[in-house]
């Protein structure tokens, strides 16, 4: 557990959101998630310049278990898709954190991202799963 | 209650990512279903499958009694040890269950049925045995493991009693036989599977299954979960019972007729509705799909057809194949090009003929 990134806020369906230096949120999945969702094969990205709005679904995984759609933790407009993922969705599951982010946008509220969880309570959700 | 096997402190003890299937508590992968699946396709996996049900049937009238219950025929079983693939209908002729039945003497006959239905079964087998005085004996103190892939008999010959090897590498395919294991553990190996490569299905007792699958680890073969067993037998073109068919589908409508064999004066439990059907014209049949663009077909979806709608039954992605593919019921007589709803868009899957993969490879026209 003690793996996850300090700089990153979940939302509870597990996503993750990083805050940028240029202002951008860049989002993807828990390592977590990846582990339930098993091999995956297949990624429905939103398009750029799309306007997405916190809770909404952005993106579609497919693993080889199931489909999942992926909520936006926070609104704004995308402004970058991770193209390599149309390729190489195993991505994810090879580096939930870096190499396997899904798409990045431009938030019109960052007062959202204070309604997220931490790590810290984001680790408590998984231990509370877990039991 | 969950049931554990006896290998579920081992699957544990490899990492493997666990669920509830049918009520047991199984391996769905050790870390990549991809991986395993892959590990079959061109060497060699293993599967713990000792949810299944093995039930023995004893009584001098045994043959008698599976010629009424089956509608393949054990007429065909005539050297001991052969088995024989069949489904086990109801009166309507809706498939209660598909098994493997083995001969072993007159007086002795063994059934290997699903997991998910072992109630159902048990209590339909037992209810018709009674007619012909057979005993019905359940063994749930066999755990059995697959051994399955190009190099799974090698890895298995490896492990038996040297005055086994010769006659167990000579086994035919459906044949099963005794074997001595390492250490002179009794085995029970058939040459069966559900993966559509070569390979052993194994009985073994309890108490040595942990010390056979770690002999078999140690002699290179990979365990697999029930993830990559389901998308080796979907792209081997292998149906899935409560998927496929139920007992509301006949086996003209699961593309199992081969199965059914309408030999002269054999009244098999279900016979007269197949006939029935058959005669009338049977308006539904299995078909394969295979999606040419992005997505994944999934149980459920809605196909369209120029004939009518249809639904997808067993569908998932085909690693051998990179692509996704699945089994529909739809009106007969539909070929080409089919819509099927994923999520909402309209997507278009070609009808094929199946098994999508053999010998490791995409088959002609997938």
């Amino acid at each position: 557990m003690s793996d996850i990134p300090g700089d990153l806020k979940f939302l509870k369906s597990h996503e993750w959101a990083r805050l940028e230096d240029d202002g951008l949120v860049r989002v993807g999945i828990s390592d977590h998630a990846q582990s339930q969702l098993g091999d995956l094969v297949y990624v429905e990205l939103p398009e750029v310049g799309a306007a997405l709005e916190a809770g909404n679904g952005a993106a579609v995984l497919e693993s080889v278990k199931a489909a999942s759609d992926i909520y936006a933790p926070v609104s704004g407009e995308v402004v970058e898709v991770n193209e390599l993922l149309a390729e190489k969705p195993e991505l994810i599951n090879e580096d939930a954190y870096g190499a396997g982010w899904i798409y990045a946008l431009r938030p019109s509220d960052r007062a959202e991202l204070d309604e997220l969880l931490d790590v810290h309570e984001y680790e408590q959700l998984l231990e509370s799963e877990e039991s | 209650m969950t049931n554990k096997t006896v290998l579920n402190a081992t699957h544990r003890a490899l990492g493997a990512h666990m669920v509830d299937f049918g009520g047991w508590d199984m391996p769905m992968h050790y870390g990549s279903q991809i991986r395993e699946h892959h590990a079959v396709r061109t060497d060699a996996g293993m599967f713990d499958v000792s949810h299944m049900t093995v039930v023995d049937l004893h009584g001098e009238r045994t043959r008698e009694f599976l010629r009424h219950l089956l509608a393949n025929s054990v007429d065909k079983l005539q050297v001991p040890g052969k088995a024989l693939y069949t489904c086990m209908l109801n009166e309507h002729g809706g498939i209660i269950d598909d098994l493997i039945v083995y001969f072993f003497a007159e007086a002795y006959f063994r059934v290997v049925v699903n997991a998910a239905t072992r109630d159902k079964d048990l209590a339909w087998i037992t209810r018709h045995a009674g007619d012909f005085g057979v005993e019905v004996k359940e063994r749930s103190d066999f755990a059995m493991i697959a051994v399955q892939g190009p190099n799974a008999r090698e890895r298995v010959l490896a492990l038996l009693h040297d005055t086994d090897v010769k006659r167990i590498a000579e086994l035919g395919k459906f044949s099963a036989a005794a074997a001595q294991g390492l250490h002179g553990i009794p085995l029970f190996v058939a040459r069966t599977g559900y993966t559509g490569e070569d390979g052993f299905e194994i009985l073994v007792a309890n108490e040595h299954a942990v010390e056979l699958w770690e002999a078999l680890i140690a002699a290179g073969v990979t365990p697999a979960g029930l993830g990559a067993r389901d998308t080796l037998r979907l792209e081997a073109g292998m149906n899935l019972y409560g998927q496929d068919m139920d007992e509301d589908i006949t086996p003209w409508e699961a593309n199992l007729g081969w199965t059914v064999a309408l030999d002269e004066g054999r009244d098999f439990i279900g016979r007269g509705a197949l006939e029935a059907q058959k005669q009338a014209g049977v308006q539904r049949t299995m078909v394969g799909l295979v999606l040419d663009g992005k997505g994944v077909l999934r149980h459920g979806q809605q196909v369209t057809t120029e004939y009518g709608p249809g639904e997808v039954l067993s569908g998932s992605y085909a690693p051998t194949l990179d692509k996704a593919i699945a089994f529909a019921r739809v009106p007969t007589g539909t070929t080409g090009t089919v819509q099927v709803d994923i999520r909402g868009r309209q997507v278009p899957a070609h009808v094929v003929k199946y098994p999508f993969v053999r010998g490791g490879k995409a088959c002609v026209g997938i």
